[in-house]
């Protein structure tokens, strides 16, 4: 029936619903256009809860929360850099806890062996530059799916520090340098670690938002085919993400290791997880090409700043989990219902503007 | 209709059928063929250092082990050919198992198989619920899931607590099905073979199965043919999660307690034995047999090395080892499959 009358009217000019009216706004530019980024929001919501917490939270805003609270997050916050560099091409890497839980072991049994600290830490580090070296070679050189491979050194590399410790656990490190990692910067709170990873953080956003590598990396993002014709050394630049993801899980499994004074095999497991879902949580797009720095650092405190806050209001530590998981799938099911709502109210308009051009 | 048909006698075969060749160069073809061997060498090797491997208890327990992996990993094959993943199936499992000891301490008399009907309609529900976030989304599922895998850890962490429920807890009829056999096969794994045969006829035997490797293999152009790509996604996440489910209430069956941590870490294992048994973990290829297979050969490991009294830290190495050459292998066979096409088409021209 329908079709009938369609075809039996006059022939009306067609509207064109994919282009904007000009009665619409049009895209954003300038400083707008960075103020009401997604990574923005994120950075709003991390700020908003902050200041909610400091009033409604008795005790949260103090030198001691501040400590806590960062030295829970760093090995997040430190993973969760070059994972950003990694989504933001498009690919994932999931073998990061177990690349730090193979560092762990590797630092008690050269450790207990009678190493020189120095040198444990030097070729802890070397190690984890290693299985990232391993994951680059199986990815980028070979072409394999990042996903499957990560999947399978996730298991190796765990199996190693398995093999490597056993059931063992190290807890001997020399006290000056345990004391170290758990110390403070003044009266601030802040771990004296954090400059570290202030560095660590200073880097990967350098190399994301400022460098010609950063660009080639959100080019290779959207295509990986059309980066390559415009002369971005696809697989080199893939390796070196790969490399340095593994120095800095490394990085990350040494922290665990000395902050919690225990070298063991399972340090670290599920961690993966967790920077993901905080880096997601930070606006980086799953498909690549979207992301920032700003907005995972803000992600990442985000989730450790809730969980802490609802742990000191009492709130049992069974709900912490559901949180994140909420957490995470809000932010990537709003953005796709705004954007539904908003097709609906243009395609109104454009009805709305034809049938007022044919009154 | 006679004409369409002569049409495509006298132009071409049709597109699924291949020139006919001998029965071994098929067998030889088989994806499934490299776990398979892989297998069999483990189970043989094994079996000739250590006989008492293959004592029918030896064999009970290898498949006992293997049971709810299998089904979880026929679940995840549904869902990986169609390019999406579910994370969350520990978390659907544990859940479902901890449901099982509360219905048998709260209704103890509950005949057997409505416990089962619950429990696959729960784990439906929680399927249903990836389901309906991953179609709505339009984001991969990998994410969402990973979001559910912490909201179902949570909500069985809310609602078990410290509270644990032990083998005593439940009917010893319950119990009896992990460990009574029909001709040597544990009765559940009788049940995951029944599971795997339906999930193996539906994928290459009806059109909605045909349906989910063309929309793994493009889902824009499966759009354009005029699949429904969201309903068939849907219904694989809801045939999922009542997997999840069934391997829950078998996990009650089969290990004495069930809590708030039960299958924690369980995802990443049922991935691993989909991609070692050769399904393309960006979808359009694999099979269900393939699968379970892996699922198999990744349970059978670990047995092999403690009748062969090899440490049993090596354990998890050879696992990675193992899908590590599982995804080399596949890239090597497809890397020769487009050279071939390459060149028969460069004839046909």
């Amino acid at each position: 029936m329908s079709e009938t009358t369609s075809t039996s009217t006059a022939p009306a000019p067609m509207a064109d619903s994919t282009k904007p009216l000009a009665s619409e706004p049009k895209g954003k530019t300038g400083a707008a256009r960075i103020l009401a980024s997604r990574d923005a929001v994120t950075i709003y919501a991390l700020i908003a809860f902050l200041l909610y917490a400091a009033i409604a939270i008795p005790r949260f805003a103090s030198p001691v929360t501040t400590g806590f609270l960062l030295l829970d997050v760093i090995p997040v916050l430190l993973i969760a850099m070059p994972m950003t560099l990694i989504i933001v091409t498009g690919e994932i890497d999931l073998s990061v806890a177990s690349t730090a839980g193979l560092t762990s072991a590797l630092m008690g049994v050269l450790w207990a062996g009678g190493m020189d600290i120095w040198l444990v830490l030097a070729i802890s580090l070397l190690a984890g530059v290693a299985a990232g070296m391993f994951n680059g070679f199986l990815i980028a050189v070979l072409g394999l799916p990042s996903l499957a491979v990560t999947i399978g050194t996730l298991a190796l590399f765990r199996g190693l520090a398995l093999v490597i410790i056993g059931d063992n656990a190290v807890a001997n490190f020399p006290k000056p340098l345990t004391a170290f990692f758990t110390s403070k910067l003044g009266g601030t709170g802040i771990p004296t670690v954090m400059i570290g990873v202030v560095l660590v953080m200073i880097f990967f956003g350098v190399l994301l938002h400022f460098t010609p590598f950063g660009r080639g990396l959100f080019a290779m993002g959207y295509s990986k085919e059309a980066a390559g014709f415009v002369g971005i050394n696809v697989a080199r630049s893939k390796f070196w993400l790969y490399v340095g993801s593994g120095a800095v899980s490394a990085l990350a499994g040494i922290y665990w290791t000395l902050r919690y004074t225990s070298a063991r095999s399972d340090n670290a497991s599920g961690l993966e997880l967790a920077v993901i879902a905080a880096v997601l949580l930070g606006g980086v797009s799953i498909f690549g090409g979207k992301g920032s720095i700003p907005g995972v650092i803000a992600g990442v405190l985000l989730i450790g700043t809730l969980n802490y806050a609802l742990r000191l209001a009492r709130v049992s530590d069974v709900v912490l989990i559901t949180v994140t998981g909420l957490l995470l799938i809000f932010s990537v099911v709003a953005p796709s219902v705004g954007a539904a709502v908003k097709d609906w109210r243009h395609t109104r308009r454009v009805r709305r503007s034809f049938s007022q051009k044919a009154a | 209709m006679s004409s369409a048909l002569d049409h495509r006698n006298v132009t071409m075969p049709a597109p699924g059928a291949r020139p006919r060749r001998g029965t071994l160069a098929s067998v030889l073809r088989l994806r499934e063929l490299p776990v398979l061997i892989a297998l069999a060498v483990l189970v043989l090797v094994t079996y000739l250092i250590n006989p008492l491997f293959l004592t029918p208890q030896g064999v009970k327990d290898l498949l006992l082990n293997a049971t709810i992996i299998i089904i979880l990993a026929a679940g995840q094959t549904l869902l990986i050919i169609t390019r999406n993943i579910d994370l969350s199936v520990g978390s659907m499992l544990g859940l479902v198992a901890f449901a099982t000891g509360s219905i048998f301490s709260a209704v103890p008399g509950i005949p057997i198989i409505a416990v089962f009907a619950i429990g696959m309609a729960f784990g439906a529900v929680l399927g249903a619920v990836n389901g309906i976030l991953v179609t709505l989304a339009k984001v991969p599922a990998l994410v969402i899931t990973l979001g559910t895998l912490y909201v179902f850890r949570g909500l069985n962490n809310a609602w078990a607590g410290g509270k644990q429920f032990f083998a005593g807890d439940r009917p010893d009829a319950f119990g009896a099905l992990s460990v009574d056999t029909v001709l040597g096969f544990p009765i559940i794994t009788l049940l995951a073979l029944v599971v795997v045969i339906g999930v193996a006829v539906y994928m290459s035997g009806t059109r909605p199965g045909r349906d989910l490797y063309a929309i793994g293999s493009d889902p824009d152009a499966a759009t354009a043919f005029g699949i429904q790509v969201s309903k068939r996604v849907f219904l694989a996440f809801l045939a999922n999660g009542a997997l999840a489910g069934l391997a829950g209430v078998l996990y009650a069956s089969r290990f004495n307690s069930v809590g708030a941590t039960t299958g924690t870490g369980m995802e990443l294992t049922v991935v691993a034995a989909a991609v070692v048994g050769g399904v393309a973990i960006f979808g359009g290829s694999g099979s269900v047999a393939g699968a379970a297979l892996g699922a198999l050969l990744l349970t059978t490991i670990t047995s092999s090395l403690t009748a062969l009294r090899v440490d049993k830290f090596w354990q998890q190495a050879i696992v990675g080892v193992l899908i590590l050459a599982a995804i080399i292998i596949d890239r090597v066979a497809s890397l020769r499959t487009a050279k071939k096409l390459r060149i028969s088409e460069a004839r046909n021209v």
